[in-house]
């Protein structure tokens, strides 16, 4: 029994945060702010040459055959950065769901472009088959892959679609809204079970939008920790009142646990059946309660400058504000937990 | 990542289980009273000594197992106890706490002396450290030991001793060095509790129950070679101990425990209907997910020889404040049928209601012993996290 991270993966998420810390600096990210779509072509490129689109792809269609764990420690890096560029849709849920629900011939025809970071998905629900809001990764696709209501998904080329971008409140992560004839979509129905392939996917996402938020509140956290080490007032650095001190206590008691039950959903998505569901749900649920008290006390511990937009901090309180409303509340995500246990 | 056992584990898992199989029916039941050990448990005690699963790590010469230090082992032993509902062991304050502690720094005599009486449960102890004056702040302690021909002749008062009603034995920090500074004139001493001059006592707490003691000491007079380490060394010997006694709270199987012992009264009061309710127990269920991951963790990174500073300094605060919350809900579900409260006393089985309802009382209790929470945020702040140490106020 080994519960922590192997050297092979430690050492991906280096290689991953030294990239990101070299092209996404604080200017980069008011930039794509901006004038962005959640799709930078120099970034990706870059992603697309460290393999980060090939992660969950088989090894035979040229990707690196990894996991869902390993998907949610790339999240966690992209989250601490507050990486402007599609994944937990277009890379991870559109990768699985045509691992888990497509022909060979369609596994073939896609995969391997997923790999070579050729196409991008929006990645979506329709509650009708025909329209779907709030699709995420959709500023610039390729793609949509949309799940119908039977749990088969809709493939469409994004040019044969409707599409309605609204700008977010996390300013570099669009939402869009789409409209699609389904005739002219190519549906993935190779699934025994379309449902259970559906939700397996859609927690597949929610456990990477939960590491998404552990690094984001992380980065908060160090942050503020920095911040009230350096930051005098009273003539005493702010760190040496008790007050600021427990609060601290009180964040890392909350946030130090994520990390553990962040891998331990992604592990179950790759090993354990019989609790993936489970630990996918409550891990979405609870991290989006953690990420959004962290991302308050950590804006309070900067204070006023915390409020500003000098800092820049806001940028990743608004993407744990988005990973926390997307795919599922912490309350719709419980009630979905209630229902898995009989409990409802 | 693999969370599954090696060859080795699983054999040794099934070991247990077969121990289970053969021995179960001679358990003590769980829980029960804070009264001195009877017959039944200690014949369960030396069964367990015997077949390794106590003192495992501890060497032969003392009356242990003399095997390697694996804490993956303790984990397999722990969890099938945990699962089988077998008493795995006495985890008084001798065993958890001083045993370690002499193991670290006592002499080979003393060692040769208390070890095995102790895993066994032949000798009880109690801890001598609090005083009225002296809590939070314990190194200002001062109760006095002055050496008198070959005795430290003790006087003074201690509180919230637990189990000195029936201990045999105390392990005692008491001022030595009055001259010193106060960190530096403390001494631990080993005293029989049949001493002339020891007055127990006992202190009712909030559960109802007198789970601790104040001991009042009286010319008590402990013969000079029954110190540990030496004089003035008695402050480093107690963080010695305190640093096993703070591993100690918090445990994951106790958590899983409750928590399922919570989803059975929340189901059989019909309340998981209740969306109120419901949503309580899914967040506390995530909790408690996150909860044994971490524990996974620090396994992991103890049995890898990793020190793991802050997330392991978290669990003293984050476990009771957890297992606080676990029982409040409890109580909410119970309502109005939660308030008849009927103690059966020290040495019976109280009612359902009634056993929520000291867990809850009780764990107030466990927030405030061994640290309170506030000092726990001080040192998860201050060396967990780097910040500054609060300014030392000069004394008086």
């Amino acid at each position: 029994m080994e519960f922590a991270l192997s050297e092979e993966q430690r050492s991906f998420a280096d290689s991953l945060r030294d990239l990101l810390t070299d092209r996404v600096t604080i200017d980069a990210l008011r930039r794509h702010a901006e004038t962005g779509n959640g799709f930078d072509p120099t970034l990706w490129d870059s992603l697309v040459d460290l393999g980060l689109p090939g992660l969950l792809v088989p090894e035979r269609f040229g990707g690196s055959g990894l996991g869902v764990l390993d998907a949610a420690i790339a999240a966690e890096v992209l989250g601490s950065a507050a990486a402007f560029t599609p994944f937990a849709g277009s890379l991870v849920m559109a990768t699985l769901a045509f691992i888990h629900g497509a022909t060979e011939a369609q596994q073939d025809e896609f995969l391997p472009r997923i790999a070579a970071g050729e196409v991008r998905f929006g990645v979506g629900v329709s509650q009708d088959a025909h329209n779907a809001t709030a699709v995420i990764d959709a500023g610039a696709p390729t793609h949509l892959l949309i799940y119908l209501p039977d749990g088969n998904a809709a493939v469409i080329d994004a040019d044969h679609a409707s599409l309605r971008m609204h700008r977010s409140i996390d300013r570099t992560r669009p939402v869009t809204d789409t409209a699609f004839d389904p005739e002219r979509a190519t549906i993935l129905n190779a699934a025994n079970a379309p449902i259970v392939a559906m939700q397996r996917v859609l927690d597949a996402g929610r456990v990477v939008l939960a590491a998404d938020t552990l690094g984001a509140a992380q980065h908060m956290f160090d942050a503020a920790l920095a911040f009230v080490k350096q930051r005098i007032q009273f003539n005493r650095v702010i760190g040496s009142f008790q007050a600021v001190k427990h609060q601290f206590a009180d964040m890392v008691t909350m946030l130090e646990p994520c990390r553990a039950m962040v891998w331990y959903a992604g592990y179950a998505q790759d090993a354990l059946p019989d609790e993936a569901r489970l630990t996918a749900l409550q891990t979405k649920a609870h991290l989006g309660d953690v990420g959004r008290d962290i991302a308050r006390m950590a804006t309070e511990a900067h204070g006023g400058m915390g409020f500003t937009d000098l800092l820049g901090l806001h940028y990743w309180f608004k993407r744990i504000s988005f990973n926390r409303q997307i795919l599922g509340s912490p309350e719709h995500c419980r009630e979905e937990a209630a229902r898995l246990q009989g409990w409802t | 990542m693999d969370l599954t056992l090696s060859d080795h584990h699983r054999a040794l898992q099934d070991e247990v289980r077969a121990f289970v199989r053969t021995h179960g029916h001679k358990s003590p039941k769980l829980g029960g009273g804070r009264k001195r050990p009877d017959q039944k448990t200690r014949d369960w005690q030396k069964l367990l000594v015997d077949h390794g699963y106590v003192g495992r790590t501890i060497p032969r010469e003392y009356g242990g197992s003399g095997l390697p230090p694996d804490v993956l082992e303790s984990a397999v032993i722990a969890a099938e106890f945990a699962a089988a509902g077998i008493y795995a062991g006495l985890t008084n304050q001798g065993i958890s706490m001083l045993v370690p502690t002499l193991l670290e720094v006592g002499t080979d005599q003393q060692k040769k002396q208390w070890v095995e009486k102790t895993i066994r449960g032949d000798v009880i102890w109690c801890q001598g450290y609090s005083e009225p004056g002296s809590g939070s702040d314990l190194a200002s302690l001062s109760t006095r030991g002055v050496l008198e021909d070959d005795h430290f002749v003790v006087n003074g008062q201690k509180i919230w001793t637990s189990s000195a009603h029936y201990a045999d034995m105390m392990f005692l920090l008491c001022r030595t060095e009055p001259d010193k500074p106060k960190h530096e004139g403390i001494s631990y001493l080993l005293l029989s509790m049949q001493t002339p001059g020891i007055d127990v006592r006992p202190l009712r707490t909030m559960t109802g129950r007198a789970e601790f003691n104040e001991v009042f000491f009286t010319d008590v007079r402990v013969p000079a070679d029954q110190i540990v380490l030496g004089r003035g060394k008695g402050w480093y010997v107690a963080n010695v101990t305190l640093k096993h006694e703070r591993s100690m709270i918090g445990n994951a199987e106790k958590m899983t425990t409750r928590l399922e012992q919570l989803i059975t009264l929340l189901k059989s009061n019909n309340l998981l209907g209740t969306t109120e309710y419901r949503d309580r127990l899914l967040r506390l269920q995530g909790e408690v997910i996150a909860w044994k991951a971490h524990n996974l963790r620090l396994l992991t990174e103890a049995a890898q020889g990793v020190d793991s500073g802050v997330k392991r300094m978290i669990i003293k605060y984050g476990g009771t404040m957890l297992g606080f919350r676990l029982a409040s809900l409890a109580i909410d579900a119970l309502g109005a049928a939660g308030l008849p409260f009927e103690s059966a006393g020290e040495d019976a089985e109280d009612d359902d209601a009634t056993t929520w309802n000291i867990d809850y009382l009780y764990d107030v209790g466990l927030m405030i012993g061994g640290g309170s929470n506030n000092i726990q945020k001080n040192i998860i702040s201050e060396r967990g996290l780097n910040l500054p140490r609060e300014p030392k106020v000069a004394s008086a």
